[in-house]
């Protein structure tokens, strides 16, 4: 037996799977690959998906309009419709807005696709949001998360205006309205703003460019920018190994749940379909943006209810409730109406994405951490994220002041000065409630901690009181109740030494100390019980 | 009992106890809301039997003045023509119940035979527009394409892209066309009621109303119009179409994740 | 800032439960067991579940599997099935949706059903018969070891020592100064993409003697058409909707007439730009340029639906509410010979939204 044989025979007998992996391996190294990543541990837990949620629908989104662009034509080229949608026979239109009513009409299976897309889009930056709020609650943003972050809070800014230059394209009565308006707010930008108006849209408005332009961002350039930042996110997820709650044999040195093959092979992978199925079924059961029912765009032409998609509502609610105010100086017009909005737009988005490194500054925090905060644990984080989202939620009333008014038999001025009045209070209101509440809460484990369970069992005792049994905690559950860490507020200590010099210290240290002590200090967190509070109360008798 | 009590302190028994308190509440503001719908129709059987002037004298006079000549409380009639009153008191806006930033369409009191009376009555005051006939707003034969760039053209801007109505400043609104009679449509065009703006004859011919009544009845005649996508939500755009999506898409999304995320029952004794 | 400027305390504390340090002193969890009542029991025992110890009840499972991906294919089929059987133009009426087109009814649910039972059967697969028991994975810290980060450290300044790149100011400026100049190549080709904008928007079509044509009819307007409380648009004459540029000059030219009564006027130059009471205001709102028209015939007031700018007809379109800046502007008006409403000029201001050269 020669030498050659012997290495033959082994190949020969290997199965035809293993043999296209050993070409593979041999060229792309993917045994390596798959021997850190094919039992990769994920954990198991809902709030873990909406990620996924974000994923999938983005991958529905590309699937769906790749279909979208065999049908669709990007000009603004205006044509007499003579299609099979009788109530536009003989209307002037664009192309693009013919195009659409053809895939929406003539196209079998067009209109599903259409709304496919569009439905997958709303719920993409829904999910989105609901997935950054899920990091940013249970603090999954801090070390070594930070830039994954912001690849993410990147993703949710530029899918918000992947939706909006999608929403422009069929050319309708209601997209042409918020192009309108876009164009507006860029002639409200001093010095350049007529310049970049004229250069976007090839001249005066409407031109006949935006489509097509519109077009080339839509399908490509926020797309391939997106899909980078995704692939980045993705895979710095995988590198980082996925957080977990707090709970018995979790800490931050291992991550507990299922290996990728098979449970979430097949649990992800089957969720992609989940969420494709049932996108499919919305999309069969309920129509979104009846472009033919709003007519193609005429700039003369408007109507009442006009809103941009719901992820822009808030930056429309910005611009309605803000007073006109305009300054003319120097042959000069300065539209601070428009102008202010245009700004807070980018600076309400940007508060919540700078939170976790002003976090990481007033904790000077530099360790990894791997175990989620429950948001109670961290009330100062929590009542931030509340008053921003009650912003955020009484701009989106602003922006659908309108459709408030009429279906709750409101005055539109009334509503206008309500959100004017609570896009400031209502954060505040509401970070102090939720920081009572984590409080609240916070005692409440402690006494759990210390006190076992209220059981709901009213006992009578011999000499006549009533008592109710408390049961004592599992050993697990105690770890779960005390796993968290409490930081300490810095201390500058004393501006004077005891020579009576006067120390120097930077006011930024000044402020850092105190919002530390904002955050942690006393009032500001329950301190979570001892050991030695337990053993205390627990030698003593069952009960109290 | 003790069962229940034992309960007290689960985790659901806070929501249970909420949806209890909610469930009674509305019960009881269905209960007590005042039933304004038994007066109205008092007040039409105490009418029916009146005529003409006698019906104006009963149910219009105390605001628009003995002889139509109007009051603080309402305006002249004087030349307002018979088709304002068909459509006031046709859709049951006149007689108005109570003052307020605009005049509800409600429950029509009066037969078509007196509000004609009533018509005659008020067009005895001084001349305007007449109610029209079947044939002057009739859809039939107009163009439904030409109407739908009218409409929008004159009154998307308040009434929404297929009339589902819209918001005017200080509580006031645009109504839904939905379920208004072709000939009221007609007639709010002709006199303009309340705040709407009215478009005569000279601004808009009598073929351009019909191509718009054609319009109108094409998106909301539940025998015509259609939503071949599905569910309208109200026709009322993208306010609706994002609730949707947050209830309904990621709603049925997350309780999915919740499924595929949950541990799957275990074995009682091992 | 460092982490030497961090002071010790700050840091979450070593308190007496010994507890906090839980996760990063893993090894000295155990010693310290017995007098730390809240250590960590570790992960508890897997319990099986009913399939793990019923093997009918396994069989249960994966028949319901095999179900799902059965009911998959049956839809896929249904869809075909739905695609070829429905023309595309049939409406059903189906409760509660309304007349709905047949075909997207039909090819969503079926698609949804080809879709989600691969996923149910997936994920049902998963939970009741894929092994269910956790296993904890290591974390390895994401930063480097002191040793590699030197070696890291050693070999980029072997790097830069070779290039010259500290050393050789010259060349590294004039990189630099390369490198920031060549973008401003592709600054530069933007620049067609649409014209400079000149006057462009200080002037629209109307101009002396232009007739005001009705949107509606495309005949002139003439006064006695106009009554009070009547709500009608206008573009110049000469404009024709099919014209090339015609989105272009209505988005200026847009006009919105009433008539009002004199005496209601509160403006006197509103006055006297009308003609016996009929208006002409620009249809563009100041605010952002959405064309403004809500005109309630009772009030004067003309609401945007798009940022509920309010502005009153009857006191020369001033802004009583909302975010415009600036009044409507007005046009003036006069009758020609033939009896028609004509333009006197054009707007003497830009119409539409303010910009930066409005002044």
């Amino acid at each position: 037996m020669s030498t050659a044989t012997e290495t033959k025979r082994p190949e020969r007998k290997a199965p035809a799977g293993e043999r296209v992996a050993d070409w593979a391996d041999g060229r792309l190294g993917i045994y390596s690959l798959a021997k850190a990543n094919m039992r990769k541990i994920f954990p198991d837990h809902w709030s873990f998906m909406l990620g996924e949620i974000c994923l999938y629908s983005f991958v529905i989104i590309i699937l769906t309009g790749v279909y979208l662009t065999l049908f669709f034509t990007p000009s603004m080229n205006e044509i007499v419709y003579h299609g099979s949608y009788v109530p536009m026979q003989g209307v002037r239109m664009s192309e693009a807005y013919a195009s659409t009513l053809e895939i929406s009409f003539d196209v079998r299976g067009g209109l599903l696709i259409r709304q496919i897309h569009h439905w997958a889009a709303l719920i993409f930056v829904a999910a989105m949001m609901v997935h950054m709020m899920r990091v940013f609650f249970t603090g999954a943003f801090r070390k070594p998360r930070e830039v994954n972050w912001l690849f993410g809070f990147l993703l949710l800014f530029l899918g918000m205006f992947t939706g909006f230059t999608g929403y422009s394209l069929p050319d309708d009565l209601l997209s042409g309205t918020g192009v309108r308006f876009m164009q507006g707010a860029i002639l409200a930008v001093p010095v350049v703003g007529t310049y970049i108006s004229m250069f976007l849209f090839g001249g005066e408005f409407p031109g006949h460019d935006f489509v097509s332009r519109f077009y080339s961002i839509h399908i490509l350039l926020l797309p391939g920018i997106m899909l980078g930042l995704l692939v980045g996110h993705l895979i710095l997820v995988v590198y980082h190994k996925h957080t977990q709650y707090a709970g018995p044999g979790r800490t931050e040195k291992n991550v507990v749940g299922m290996p990728l093959l098979p449970v979430y092979m097949a649990k992800a992978g089957g969720f992609f379909f989940l969420v494709f199925g049932i996108i499919a079924v919305v999309s069969a059961v309920a129509t979104l943006n009846p472009i033919w029912a709003l007519g193609p765009y005429r700039v003369d032409q408007v109507s009442t209810g006009a809103q941009p998609d719901w992820y822009m509502g808030f930056a429309e609610g910005l611009i309605r409730v803000m007073p006109g105010w305009e300054i003319n100086a120097w042959g000069h017009t300065l539209a601070l109406g428009v102008l202010i909005p245009l700004i807070a737009f980018p600076l309400v988005l940007g508060a919540i994405g700078v939170y976790p490194f002003i976090e990481s500054w007033v904790t000077g925090d530099k360790r990894e951490h791997h175990i989620l905060d429950r948001p109670r644990n961290a009330p100062t984080r929590t009542a931030f994220g509340v008053a921003w989202l009650t912003a955020y939620f009484i701009m989106l009333i602003g922006g659908g002041n309108d459709i408030v008014a009429t279906h709750f038999n409101l005055s539109i001025n009334a509503i206008t000065w309500f959100v004017r009045i609570f896009f400031f209070a209502g954060p505040v209101i509401a970070f102090i409630v939720t920081k009572r509440i984590c409080l609240g809460l916070q005692r409440r484990d402690r006494d759990k901690v210390l006190h076992g369970r209220e059981s709901g069992i009213i006992k009578r005792l011999p000499h006549g009181e009533f008592v109710e049994v408390h049961e004592p905690l599992s050993q697990g559950e105690l770890y779960r109740l005390t796993a968290h860490e409490q930081y300490k507020p810095i201390e500058i200590g004393p501006t004077v030494d005891k020579n009576g010099v006067e120390r120097k210290v930077s006011l930024v240290k000044k402020t850092q100390a105190k919002l530390s002590q904002s955050f942690y200090g006393e009032g500001n967190q329950i301190p979570k019980p001892t050991a030695e509070e337990y053993k205390e109360i627990t030698s003593g008798h069952g009960h109290h | 009992m003790k069962k229940l009590s034992a309960r007290r302190r689960h985790p659901l028994a806070a929501v249970v106890v909420l949806l209890l308190a909610l469930a009674a509440t509305g019960g009881l503001y269905a209960a007590f809301a005042p039933a304004d719908k038994a007066q109205a129709e008092e007040t039409s059987q105490s009418l029916a039997i009146e005529e003409g002037k006698k019906l104006y004298t009963v149910g219009c006079a105390s605001c628009h003045g003995t002889g139509g000549e109007g009051t603080t409380d309402g305006p002249s009639l004087v030349g307002v023509g018979s088709a304002s009153v068909d459509f006031q008191v046709g859709t049951g806006r006149m007689p108005a119940q109570q003052p307020g930033a605009q005049v509800p369409k409600k429950k029509v009191i009066y037969s078509q035979a007196e509000i004609d009376q009533l018509a005659a009555y008020v067009a005895s005051l001084g001349a305007g527009p007449i109610t029209p006939t079947e044939d002057q707003y009739s859809p039939k034969g107009a163009d439904v394409a030409k109407g739908g760039d009218l409409f929008r053209t004159n009154c998307a801007q308040c009434h929404n892209f297929t009339g589902k109505g819209g918001a005017l400043t200080d509580g006031k609104y645009a109504p839904t066309l939905e379920g208004v009679s072709n000939k009221h449509l007609y007639e709010a065009m002709q006199t303009g009621p309340q705040n709407m703006p009215s478009f005569p004859d000279g601004v808009m011919p009598e073929k351009e109303k019909k191509e718009i009544i054609a319009y109108v009845e094409t998106m909301n005649d539940p025998d015509k119009a259609s939503s071949p996508g599905g569910l309208t939500l109200g026709g009322l755009g993208p306010v609706s179409e994002g609730l949707f999506a947050w209830i309904f898409g990621l709603g049925a999304l997350i309780a999915t994740a919740v499924w595929v995320a949950a541990h799957t029952a275990k074995a009682k004794k091992s | 800032m460092s982490s030497q400027d961090i002071p010790e305390e700050n840091l979450p504390a070593e308190q007496g439960t010994a507890h906090g340090a839980a996760g990063h002193g893993g090894t000295a969890v155990a010693q310290r067991v017995d007098e730390d009542p809240f250590h960590d029991p570790g992960l508890p025992a897997h319990k099986p579940r009913i399939q793990d110890i019923d093997e009918r009840a396994a069989q249960r499972s994966e028949r319901t599997v095999a179900l799902f991906f059965t009911l998959s294919m049956l839809s896929t089929v249904a869809f075909i099935a739905c695609f070829v059987a429905f023309p595309v133009d049939k409406l059903v009426y189906i409760w509660p949706f309304g007349r709905v087109s047949a075909l997207n009814f039909s090819l969503g649910w079926t698609l949804g059903g080809a879709l989600f039972f691969i996923g149910a059967g997936a994920v049902h697969w998963a939970r009741t018969l894929m092994s269910d028991e956790e296993v904890a994975d290591e974390r390895h810290p994401i930063e480097a070891s002191p040793e590699v980060k030197a070696k890291v450290l050693a070999d980029f300044a072997a790097g830069n020592e070779e290039s010259g790149f500290g050393r050789r100011k010259l060349i590294r400026n004039t990189m630099f100064g390369a490198m920031a100049l060549v973008p401003l190549t592709g600054v530069v080709l933007l620049r067609d993409l649409g014209p400079l904008p000149e006057r462009k928007l200080r002037v629209t079509l109307w101009a002396k003697g232009k007739q005001l044509i009705n949107m509606n009819t495309h005949e002139p307007l003439r006064p006695e058409d106009i009554t009070v409380g009547s709500l009608v648009f206008a573009m110049p004459e000469g404009l024709k909707d099919d014209s090339h540029d015609f989105q272009k000059e209505i988005g200026k030219a847009a006009l919105m007439i009433v008539r009002i009564r004199p005496d209601d006027i509160k403006d006197k130059r509103e006055l006297e730009w009308s003609h016996e009471g009929i208006v002409a205001f620009s249809k563009i709102c100041t605010h952002v340029g959405c064309p403004i028209s809500l005109y309630e015939q009772q009030t004067h007031h003309v609401l945007c639906p798009c940022h509920q700018s309010t502005f009153d007809l009857s006191d020369g379109a001033r802004v009583i509410f909302g975010p415009a800046g600036h009044p409507l502007p007005q046009l003036r008006i006069g009758v020609n010979a033939e009896g028609n409403l004509e333009a006197l000029g054009d707007f003497d201001e830009p119409v539409g939204a303010s910009f930066w050269e409005r002044g």
